[in-house]
């Protein structure tokens, strides 16, 4: 080996050992900036190294798309809001994705035109090389998709017609098979090529059918698509920091998947196939529960002013309008008068993992007052307000008293056991699952209509006068 | 030791070339080595942090970026016009991912505060 090749692969394994200690760093918040920056210098290192690649012709390709890619990486880092957190992340998905399927098709271009030797490319690359190209090219344009319904483009509902399932079952056989044929016979370069159209569009038949509420499951699995992604276009280069950051990756969105599908209760497939809060499944309410109790703001007020606890729960409504905010001033003129104010958050609460405490961050709340389901729930009963803002299904206690709901057995959080309940909410109508919701019904809740940080704004006013 | 189990594997590779078969066995323990410890590492990542973590993940995964880079650069004695390009617009998809994934996660891990 010439020196170029230790020094490249050196910068390799001590990347590899800082991205792990970066992500290790995630496991405190206090932790975790100098965990990143670990990462960050470990991401240099490996780039530093691969120029120094001596097999490299020109270097103003490289150092043009360096450039314009770093432009648009700070530009749309510095200025994403964090409501859009959900897109941006969808659409990084999609950019990474798309590299690797880009590296993929590079490679297989370069050995079936000659650039190089036809013999390399066995039939464990092109496996390796399918895997690349497959989750690749699916995670784009899946991920555009998810893009597309969290901006607000596309609709939100589940896009669903007869036969679906079967219709996405059978073109995904048929990819698979291409792609089995492919390892066989690498040289088939028509097939290659149709495999390659027909992942691009597995992708959005994948995601069309699955509605916004599935969103955390859907982001997690495409992170998890994504980085192993990255992990097989290690294996075609025979590049070791590629595996280990696209499995660490690969890894990660995984464990969130599993997370996010039992905070709903439901498995992956369902999920993914179960088309849930379409008009099909949704079930008929069943003209239940009476009327819901609209409260006045100013009553409200009051039980806030004089509580000993109040407990927030935000939902994606919060996000919506923008009322981070707003919730975080709310809470600061009640802790002025001795109030304890605490945030319980359901896991699938936002359109991402995490999404709801990225937001109160944001409007300064501390985050030891933000509660996970299981540490907050015991608390409701000694809790004076529960205040929900903009969600739903989180709360909907038919998920723990009926078994027949479609949502039965997802854990929630016990508001409905809180001395009093209050749900800020746009409207009457359902909520995006489109089931009924009890809570909402019950003698304990009170009703308080509109816009909620126009709510929340008039509530702080209110409390300062009580 | 963890650690040590995964670096031993990398000196057992070379950089380019075709894929051995000892390779591909190297090149599977270290996937099956990042796997288990990936799982133990971000096993503790508490969920308030589930966010950052997804996008760090993905900044690092852009790490794919040291791939496009060779493919950009045109390697090879011979090297082709058309794998240039396609790895010049995977430099620019790669290195927005890598950059925008972590200014936004440094962005996100200052807003956490333990006080106010």
């Amino acid at each position: 080996m010439v020196w170029q090749t230790y020094f490249i692969e050196f910068s390799y394994l001590l990347a590899s050992i800082l991205f792990i200690l970066g992500l290790k760093g995630l496991s405190h918040p206090e932790t975790a900036k100098r965990g990143m920056h670990m990462a960050e210098f470990g991401m240099l290192l490996a780039i530093i190294g691969t120029l120094m690649h001596f097999e490299i012709v020109s270097y103003t390709w490289i150092i043009v798309g360096l450039l314009f890619g770093s432009t648009l990486g700070i530009a749309m880092g510095l200025w994403v809001p964090m409501t859009a957190m959900p897109q941006r992340t969808a659409l990084s998905h999609a950019f990474g994705a798309f590299a690797a399927a880009l590296v993929g098709i590079a490679e297989y271009y370069s050995y079936t035109h000659g650039f190089k030797p036809l013999a390399d490319l066995d039939h464990v690359k092109m496996g390796a090389m399918g895997f690349e190209i497959l989750l690749g090219s699916l995670t784009t344009t899946g991920s555009l998709i998810a893009f597309g319904k969290l901006q607000g483009i596309l609709p939100g509902q589940p896009l669903v017609y007869r036969g679906q399932n079967i219709f996405n079952m059978s073109l995904l056989a048929v990819t698979i098979g291409l792609f089995i044929y492919l390892i066989f016979v690498p040289t088939a370069v028509i097939p290659f090529y149709i495999m390659l159209g027909l992942a691009f569009v597995f992708g959005v038949l994948l995601v069309l059918p699955i509605g916004s509420a599935d969103m955390p499951v859907v982001m997690s699995l495409l992170n998890s698509y994504a980085g192993l992604a990255s992990a097989a276009t290690g294996f075609v280069l025979g590049n070791n920091v590629l595996i280990i950051a696209g499995t660490l990756d690969g890894f990660s969105g995984f464990i969130l998947s599993i997370l996010m599908c039992r905070a709903m209760n439901r498995s992956i497939t369902n999920v993914l196939f179960g088309a849930f809060g379409s008009a099909a499944t949704a079930p008929i309410g069943e003209g239940q529960q009476g009327v819901m109790r609209e409260v006045g703001l100013e009553d409200i007020a009051v039980q806030m002013a004089y509580a000993s606890k109040v407990i927030f729960v935000p939902g994606y409504g919060l996000a919506t309008a923008q009322a981070q905010h707003a919730v975080r001033e709310l809470a600061n003129v009640l802790e002025s008068r001795g109030v304890t104010v605490k945030y319980g958050i359901h896991p699938v609460a936002g359109r991402m993992p995490g999404h709801m405490n990225v937001l109160l961050a944001e409007a300064n709340v501390p985050y030891s007052q933000l509660y996970e389901l299981e540490q907050i729930n015991p608390e409701f009963p000694t809790t004076d307000v529960a205040v929900v803002i903009g969600a739903n299904d989180v709360v909907n206690p038919d998920a723990r008293d009926n078994p027949s709901s479609p949502i039965a057995g997802m854990p929630i959080l016990e508001v409905d056991h809180a001395k009093s309940v209050v749900v800020l909410k746009r409207g009457q109508g359902k909520g995006f699952s489109g089931l009924e919701n009890p809570l909402f019904f019950k003698p304990v809740t009170g009703m308080l209509y509109g816009d909620a940080k126009d709510t929340l704004t008039k509530l702080v006013s209110a409390v300062q006068h009580a | 030791m963890i650690l040590f189990s995964i670096i031993t594997p990398i000196f057992l590779l070379e950089t380019s070339g075709a894929m051995t078969g000892a390779a591909v066995i190297a090149a599977l323990y270290v996937f099956a080595l990042a796997a288990f410890l990936g799982y133990q590492v971000i096993s503790r990542v508490p969920p308030l942090l589930h966010t950052p973590l997804m996008s760090a993940t993905n900044a690092i995964s852009g790490i794919s970026l040291v791939g496009s880079i060779v493919i950009a650069g045109g390697t090879g004695p011979h090297h082709s016009k058309v794998a240039m390009i396609l790895g010049f617009i995977a430099v620019v998809c790669s290195t927005t991912n890598v950059v925008g994934g972590f200014v936004i996660t440094d962005r996100m891990l200052r807003m956490f505060k333990r006080k106010k």
